[in-house]
């Protein structure tokens, strides 16, 4: 895989960051955008806006054609059986409030269990808190390793025949765990228990199946995918859709209105009331065609290399802790260093043009499990290179310089 | 931006050996601090006499270099002082940290001032201006009796 010309597709990294080419080592929050998906918002707003499957006009049927294209280029993209199976939503979270609320509401009943696991990110936890508190469901968490692994072993523990839905990460955000899914449906699938997969790490840098996987819903984050903020796709079984109510409700859901009823519209449209982020959802079918041509095997493989490299150079460095050691890790690398506040960390390796996050990562279950408040975490994308390591290893070095001199 | 103006050596000295990290005897105030946005937490104790003065002013908790140092530095700063003039301190922290204005205030001492105005380079990094402020009005909170956490998302700073 040739990076360079990879890299050269990213307007981003033209700039200087305090005067240093950028490393950005942040792609788990976001990823960069290409060219062409900046180009696209553009030349959609230029050449062919206007709001969609409302008017007849020639603008309004030609950005319709648009919208609806980038649903069955998704559709494709992860092999779902129907178009009407994939939801766009604001982002990843509106689609995982979408499942808890919506299937919640209608069966999730006192006493009734939700299982999730304690590397969830809050998105996949605060919303089956808010059925707790509404209806009194109880929600279990099945326990991460000191790997930083979810074992299927612990999740069958825990099922019982009150559980009424399974929620959990395909890749944790900060363990970089990759979660055993496809056996957890299967084993879901034999007591009649939805699977809810929160995408959002998964998405960006897993080949994806929806058919082969076999999940009732998958929440992903398009902003992590290379593509415009403002998007989140939610894949749904269609007989989920066809049975949830409806969630938000406006002009685009209904069927019909009346003073004394209403009716709604079938999926996919019942869960997109009002105006979507349209430009930014025809953008989004460029991100999809950039990964399709750099080809997602070639980016699993190429994030691999980085990623081992990259754990391999951290663990040279003796202050460096590395949180988790998952048999099979994606492109995060969460760590600690002694004596060092991840803040400290984050500022010093910015001096240098590297871009990491620090903190909880939206995850403060696991934190509070691992006992520190807060973790350092690179995270890799398509366009990350061993040089990038290396001046993530060095700026470490000065870390330890500047806080042990 | 300069790092060096961030971690100068009296910060990372109070960062590494934070003074008056402790429970101290006999509070009869204290409050809890919270950065939602980093999980940091500090949790500040005061003695307040009865001419309202700070008689001892402690605290414990996690953080960076930063949060802890600004901490430490308050309590040394403020112990002894008081309330009306600790507040002043206080308004004038975090004036320096926000329109970059030098310190006001007449009562501290040469060293006092000089420690203070070490953590005036925070000021460059915004992101970091509210590991500076947590434990300042974290004190506020313990003083004024307030019962809810300080939060450095409902602050202004």
């Amino acid at each position: 895989m040739d990076i360079k010309s990879i890299k050269s597709q990213f307007p981003i990294f033209k700039n200087k960051i305090n005067g240093k080419p950028l490393i950005y080592l942040d792609n788990a929050n976001s990823s960069q955008k290409p060219e062409r998906v900046i180009d696209r918002i553009s030349k959609f707003y230029s050449k062919e806006f206007s709001n969609i499957g409302r008017s007849v006009h020639t603008l309004a049927v030609t950005a319709t054609n648009r919208f609806e294209e980038t649903r069955d280029l998704v559709k494709k993209y992860i092999n779902a059986k129907a178009r009407e199976e994939i939801i766009f939503t604001k982002n990843a979270t509106e689609g995982m409030n979408l499942v808890a609320s919506t299937y919640g509401e209608k069966f999730i009943n006192k006493g009734d269990e939700i299982l999730i696991t304690e590397l969830e990110h809050h998105a996949n936890y605060v919303p089956w808190h808010f059925l707790r508190q509404k209806k009194g469901a109880v929600i279990k968490f099945a326990k991460c390793n000191d790997k930083g692994e979810v074992e299927i072993d612990e999740i069958k523990k825990l099922i019982t025949n009150k559980t009424k839905i399974i929620g959990i990460t395909h890749l944790s955000n900060v363990t970089g765990a990759i979660l055993p899914v496809k056996k957890i449906v299967d084993l879901a699938k034999t007591k009649k228990i939805p699977v809810l997969v929160d995408g959002c790490q998964g998405a960006p840098h897993l080949k994806l199946d929806m058919q082969e996987l076999d999940c009732d819903f998958y929440a992903m984050s398009c902003h992590k995918m290379y593509g415009p903020t403002g998007v989140g796709i939610l894949y749904a079984k269609k007989e989920w859709i066809d049975q949830l109510p409806p969630y938000q409700g406006g002009g685009g859901m209904i069927e019909d209105v009346k003073k004394d009823n209403i009716t709604f519209s079938g999926s996919p449209t019942k869960y997109e009331a009002g105006t979507l982020q349209t430009a930014e959802v025809v953008g989004f079918s460029e991100s999809i065609r950039f990964i399709q041509d750099v080809g997602i095997k070639n980016i699993m493989q190429h994030e691999k290399e980085i990623t081992e490299y990259g754990v391999q150079e951290l663990k040279k460095n003796n202050s460096v802790k590395i949180i988790g050691d998952p048999k099979n890790r994606g492109s995060i690398i969460s760590f600690t260093i002694k004596g060092i506040h991840p803040h400290d960390i984050a500022t010093i390796l910015d001096e240098d043009g590297v871009a990491i996050r620090a903190g909880h990562h939206c995850c403060q279950i696991l934190h509070e499990k691992i006992g520190v408040t807060a973790t350092a975490r690179a995270s890799l994308g398509v366009y990350n290179s061993k040089e990038d390591i290396d001046v993530l290893s060095n700026a470490i070095k000065k870390c330890n310089k500047i806080f042990n001199k | 931006m300069d790092l060096k103006e961030l971690y100068q050596e009296i910060i990372l000295d109070h960062g590494k050996n934070p003074r008056n990290k402790k429970k101290c005897k006999d509070f009869n105030k204290h409050a809890e601090g919270h950065n939602p946005l980093c999980g940091d937490k500090v949790h500040v104790f005061l003695k307040l006499n009865r001419e309202k003065k700070v008689e001892d002013i402690s605290f414990e908790g996690e953080g960076c270099a930063i949060s802890i140092a600004s901490a430490s530095i308050m309590t040394e700063t403020i112990k002894g002082k008081e309330f009306n003039i600790a507040k002043k301190i206080l308004e004038d922290f975090l004036n320096m940290l926000k329109e970059g204005s030098k310190l006001k205030i007449k009562s501290l001492s040469e060293d006092q001032n000089t420690t203070m105005m070490s953590l005036s380079g925070v000021k460059q990094f915004p992101m970091r201006v509210k590991c500076a402020t947590l434990a300042w009005h974290t004190f506020m909170h313990a003083a004024e009796e307030k019962k809810e956490t300080a939060n450095t998302e409902k602050v202004d700073g």
